[in-house]
């Protein structure tokens, strides 16, 4: 019984600090698939978070940070899409920069806004995202089994946690089902067809920037607004880039991103509970291999040794027509 | 034909994308309610006006030079190496296990052997992204990114479990053995008469990173290994057919790169804190990465950004010390910088090559 009751906590903290993975990994799986490849996830995350956390404290609601994060975000987009898309510069060293440009200005601006040391107030009340409870929780919570499950791990999560959930199917529907993921997934592997098709490869590539920005913006607002309360100084601590070797994980494809962003949010949820691995598995695990393995993982499965992960074709490639 | 002259390549296109950057960082600067001129002064003077500044500064751009050179060699051989963050922390590692279990008669022999031991673990940690890269196609970007977690989480292991002394809380190892202490610049120049700080930590490390300078310009310039490498950075298939063996190149470029970035452990591990900390590396590897672009991956260049980024960081510093503008804003610099150079070079480029075209044309 009391393993039932660990393993619900866990795969409670697991569904919680999985959601900003996965939609800092969607976001990147719309951008990579349009072949811009982003590895400033860390930074747009980053800078969301802050916004939406000053926002959300200045005006008390939630729903406005939540927006300013995502304008926040928005804006580093375009700045990406104008570096490697416009002006057909390196992507790589673009996402390096905002990377570093977030890190910088949030601390900087939150100094002058609210001289904390690069830190907001914590937020309460209104401006933080309240988990929601589902219909019935507590009343089911007695039935056994099932009851607990829906209680503790299904219900009570804040909205943004059902949102990125519900962005699984709703990606897969646009990449697969849709004219424009389909062009969308075109211009990432032969942008030269889809121009001689008629189509604007700028346009598709913009959009998938975009798109992307809004994600990373919704994972940067729920991880100050509703994860924890409040921004502090590099609060996303890397999620980004391991969102990005969640993407690798799951080779670019919208179901499997949610199992990696899962897996490596287990990973996460475990290394704040070693306790556990200890009581269960009978030895002790250093909590820095659990840090290390989203990382070491994603290494095995570049090198190949776990089926091949093969990114878009014109991943990284500025597209230049022809004349 | 030639759109620009060189000079214009060289010297104008990064003066204008500093120009840029630094115009914005100015922008920064008063929106946050701070005076630009007045913050410009404090640096100046906090960073070049004393030999105690200059003792900070000259020890920020060691750091800067060596990682700054890491990622210049990987540049042409036309490959992005982030992971000098990680290879800098190995360096570090190898640094502290030579010192800390090879009894040294003397500075120099020490320096030399912990030279080494900081080169071979740098090197190894770039020997399997590039590996992967040459023989597997994993982007070596991805995987240094990754092996830089997997440093950082390996040193925190290793410090934290392994290499603290039982009787000490932080996680650091011992301090090395007084044979293998740097002499500092002060100890350098005062038999040459010039009487320079004592407290600043710059050391004999800066001269190990100027001859790795002027190594990697003999290297790029003057060997066959040299030419192989540009060769293989212009063009991958030309390369090939011309004989050269890409896997070689990959690996043997990223490794004299992971060796550079690995050896900035002399300046900051061996030199100033005489052991081994966790965050040895004070983001050095990262700073590499807009050095290199600054400098257009020339060795010259490279230590000219450097001591440019060296002042950025010591004035950034004494910003911090005095007024309420935090460090962070050397970042934000450091971010511009990436961007404009680096990022939007045909931003800039675009439309100078429009004027110089057209001044061609009405010359003709």
């Amino acid at each position: 019984m009391q393993f039932f009751i660990d393993l619900l906590t866990v795969s409670d903290s697991t569904l919680r600090l999985a959601t900003p993975l996965l939609l800092a990994c969607l976001a990147g799986l719309f951008s990579e698939r349009a072949g811009i490849f982003d590895i400033g996830l860390e930074g747009k995350m980053l800078a969301a978070a802050f916004f939406s956390a000053a926002v959300a404290y200045t005006s008390g609601s939630v729903f406005l940070g939540l927006l300013a994060g995502i304008a926040a975000s928005l804006a580093l987009s375009i700045l990406h899409g104008l570096a490697s898309i416009t002006f057909r510069g390196n992507q790589l060293i673009s996402g390096v920069a905002i990377n570093f440009l977030a890190a910088g200005m949030t601390v900087l601006v939150a100094q002058s806004w609210f001289q904390q040391g690069g830190r907001t107030p914590s937020l309460f009340g209104g401006a933080r995202f309240e988990s929601l409870d589902l219909p019935f929780a507590a009343a089911l919570e007695g039935v056994p089994f099932l009851g607990p499950i829906y209680f503790e791990l299904i219900s009570g999560h804040s909205i943004l946690v059902y949102l990125a959930l519900a962005c699984v199917p709703a990606s897969w529907w646009v990449l697969y089902r849709t004219r424009f993921g389909l062009r969308l997934r075109a211009v990432g592997e032969a942008p030269e067809a889809v121009d001689t098709a008629g189509i604007s490869v700028i346009g598709l590539r913009y959009s998938a920037v975009m798109i992307c920005g809004v994600l990373c913006g919704i994972a940067g607002a729920y991880m100050a607004t509703a994860l924890q309360a409040g921004f502090v100084k590099d609060m996303t601590a890397g999620r980004g880039y391991i969102a990005l070797a969640a993407l690798i994980f799951a080779k670019w494809r919208p179901w499997y991103a949610l199992y990696s962003c899962l897996l490596f949010g287990f990973l996460q949820a475990l290394a704040l509970r070693p306790d556990l691995i200890e009581k269960y598995a009978g030895f002790q695990v250093q909590v820095q291999l659990l840090d290390a393995l989203p990382y070491v993982l994603t290494v095995i499965i570049l090198a190949g040794f776990v089926g091949k992960a093969i990114p878009p074709r014109a991943g990284g490639e500025p597209y230049v027509k022809e004349r | 034909m030639q759109k620009m002259p060189a000079w214009a390549d060289i010297v104008l296109i990064p003066l204008i994308s500093l120009f840029l950057a630094a115009a914005i960082s100015g922008l920064v600067i008063l929106g946050i309610g701070e005076n630009p001129v007045a913050a410009v002064k404090m640096m100046v003077s906090g960073a070049v006006g004393s030999t105690y500044g200059w003792g900070y500064t000259l020890y920020y751009a060691t750091n800067f030079m060596f990682t700054g050179l890491a990622v210049a060699v990987a540049f042409h051989a036309r490959m992005f190496n982030i992971g000098g963050e990680g290879q800098a922390m190995l360096g570090g590692l190898g640094v502290a296990l030579v010192a800390l279990y090879i009894p040294w008669p003397h500075w120099t022999v020490a320096l030399i052997g912990c030279s080494v031991g900081a080169a071979i673990l740098g090197a190894a940690w770039a020997y399997v992204p590039a590996v992967l890269q040459a023989k597997r196609g994993s982007h070596i970007v991805i995987t240094t990114i990754m092996f830089n977690f997997i440093a950082a989480a390996l040193l925190n292991y290793l410090l934290v479990n392994i290499m603290r002394p039982p009787s000490s809380m932080d996680p650091a190892t011992a301090k090395f053995p007084t044979s293998t202490h740097l002499p500092t610049l002060h100890d350098l120049l005062t038999p040459l008469g010039i009487n320079f700080s004592k407290a600043a930590p710059a050391n004999v490390s800066l001269i190990v990173a100027l001859l790795a300078a002027v190594f990697v310009w003999l290297l790029i310039w003057r060997t066959k290994l040299g030419y192989e490498i540009r060769a293989f950075g212009q063009s991958e298939s030309a390369a090939k057919y011309a004989g050269i063996n890409p896997v070689k190149i990959t690996v043997v470029s990223m490794l004299i790169s992971g060796a550079l970035a690995g050896m900035m452990a002399i300046n900051t591990t061996m030199g100033e804190s005489e052991r081994l900390i966790l965050n040895m590396t004070e983001g050095a590897g990262f700073i590499g990465i807009a050095v290199a672009l600054m400098g257009r991956s020339h060795p010259f260049g490279v230590v000219l950004a450097s001591i440019l980024f060296g002042f950025l960081y010591q004035g950034g510093a004494e910003l911090a010390l005095w007024t309420s503008i935090p460090r962070e804003l050397i970042v934000v610099i450091q971010a511009l910088v990436i961007l404009f150079t680096g990022a939007l070079d045909n931003m800039v480029r675009a439309p100078l090559e429009k004027i110089f075209v057209n001044l061609n044309r009405n010359k003709g």
